[in-house]
């Protein structure tokens, strides 16, 4: 069988109910390893103990991309094959995609400040992630906007593919505008990028910890949501009786 | 399709359709800045280009309700959307009566409210050739947003949330554009992408819009 | 504690932010999902 029986909402609520425990127990136990490991790790000889803010920026700002393309795509999945629990699905990451979205820039800028000097430069990644946020609250605005729920996953699943467009297009209209004008305050150290060892590991864990964090997490307010469109359901037949 | 665009050209051009609303509001703008930032030539020289472009961003999406509020209000849309023009026609003509009615006017004011803001003159042809290649883009776009928010009760505020990020491609090289005019530099590379921006807009954006607006008609 | 030198501030603020919004994210996640059964329970039917 293929991943399209969890299109049956029934089955999809079952199936997540036995997986949950090990992904919220998995979650716990790489966030706490990732970052305690982390935060024992030693100093930076340039950054000093705010190296340690890496296992939570760099982490926070892979999930926030990650989270909109898992929308991307579901939201396409909604369109070509009406699945609710893929429309769902994407009105679910989105709160979680905005939370972590805030996390990378305002870790981020607690990071530059001591750093770079300043809290906030209008380089092209600090900007395109800035630009994210105002998507995703868009996105979320939308869905609360709108009363009729197959309406409201038909134009947020437009705005998310339109969005998406965007979000790229400035990205790269930044970059371009950016160059040659001043050596930017971007921040150069990404995950793996001339990182030792040390860090290494205890990042990558945290990253896995995030991530278990969100598969638990989208999955949760899945069937949050698959719940609240069964009581709507079973509120509007009462109505009509 | 002809006789859409003159409908809505006299519907806006008539008392209350707004007519000049983007234009007036663009001064306003432009008086309001030195009185906020001070008249210090050093100081608004500068940011003109940027503040110039903000303005016709803003000056646009006062206008973008109107394109469909009206019509779904009394119940045209619904028949534009069986007519024989595809749904797609019908939003892209809307979107010219738009910038006719709202960004032309703004590309042929701009100069004006420049020298109000101590634009260097040379840059001039710079500012004016950016805003008429990238206003058409911000009309399709803002139409696009409309369509979405159409019939939701205060879609305003939510509008301008949908809308403003989507104009940041199109305003970060429309003011790169001005300020590369204004330093005498040249302007090719970025006014190629504009227009590559706007070109691509105006080719697929109607398809997104008509799918909004079929979704708000059902 | 270990010593955090001069940067102990901006990397406790760091953390508390970050264990701030995942926290309250995790537990409007929980609740609002807590809240759902309850409601659907109540009409007879949850599953």
């Amino acid at each position: 069988m293929s991943i399209w029986q969890y299109a049956n909402p029934a089955r999809f609520m079952r199936t997540t109910e036995g997986v949950l425990p090990w992904l919220v127990g998995g979650a716990v136990i790489c966030c706490v390893t990732g970052l305690v490991w982390g935060f024992l790790t030693p100093d930076d000889f340039r950054q000093g103990s705010t190296v340690k803010i890496v296992f939570l920026h760099v982490p926070a700002a892979m999930m926030a991309i990650n989270i909109w393309v898992m929308m991307l795509v579901a939201s396409l999945i909604w369109i070509i094959r009406r699945h609710h629990v893929s429309a769902l699905a994407a009105k679910a990451a989105a709160p979680i995609g905005a939370v972590m979205t805030v996390i990378a820039l305002a870790t981020g800028a607690i990071w530059g400040q001591p750093m770079w000097g300043s809290w906030w430069e209008w380089d092209p990644r600090l900007t395109s992630f800035l630009i994210l946020f105002l998507f995703y609250v868009g996105y979320i605005a939308l869905w609360s906007a709108v009363e009729d729920p197959d309406s409201a996953a038909d134009l947020t699943g437009v705005l998310c593919l339109v969005g998406s467009v965007f979000a790229l297009l400035s990205r790269y209209a930044v970059l371009f505008c950016n160059q040659g004008l001043h050596q930017g305050a971007s921040l150069s150290v990404q995950s793996g990028e001339r990182m030792s060892h040390v860090y290494r590991y205890p990042l990558y864990l945290a990253m896995l910890g995030f991530f278990l964090m969100f598969l638990a997490l989208v999955l949760i307010r899945t069937r949050t949501e698959i719940r609240r469109r069964r009581l709507a359901a079973l509120q509007a037949r009462e109505m009509r009786a | 399709m002809i006789a859409l665009l003159v409908r809505d050209l006299r519907l806006a051009t008539r008392a209350g359709g707004g007519f000049g609303l983007g234009v007036a509001f663009f001064l306003i703008l432009s008086a309001l800045v030195p009185f906020g930032v001070g008249p210090d030539r050093a100081v608004l020289a500068p940011i003109a280009p940027g503040i110039l472009w903000v303005g016709a961003l803003l000056a646009c999406l006062l206008s973008l309700d109107r394109i469909f509020a009206l019509d779904h209000e009394d119940g045209s849309l619904d028949l534009l959307a069986i007519a024989p023009l595809p749904l797609e026609g019908a939003v892209a003509v809307k979107a010219l009566a738009h910038w006719v009615t709202t960004g032309l006017p703004l590309v042929l004011a701009a100069p004006l409210f420049g020298l109000l803001l101590h634009l260097p003159p040379r840059a001039m042809p710079a500012l004016v050739l950016s805003l008429a290649v990238g206003t058409p883009a911000l009309s399709m776009l803002g139409a696009f947003g409309a369509a979405i928010t159409v019939g939701l009760r205060r879609g305003g505020l939510l509008l301008s949330l949908l809308v403003l990020p989507l104009y940041v491609p199109t305003l970060i090289f429309g003011a790169e554009i001005t300020r590369r005019g204004a330093e005498g530099l040249a302007i090719a590379t970025p006014l190629v992408f504009l227009a590559g921006i706007t070109l691509a807009v105006l080719a697929l954006i109607p398809l997104a819009a008509a799918a909004a607006l079929r979704v708000n008609l059902r | 504690m270990i010593d955090l030198g001069r940067y102990a501030i901006p990397v406790l603020s760091a953390y508390a932010v970050s264990l701030v919004l995942i926290g309250g994210l995790v537990w409007h996640t929980v609740a609002a999902n807590a809240r759902a059964r309850r409601a659907l329970e109540e009409h007879g039917r949850d599953g």
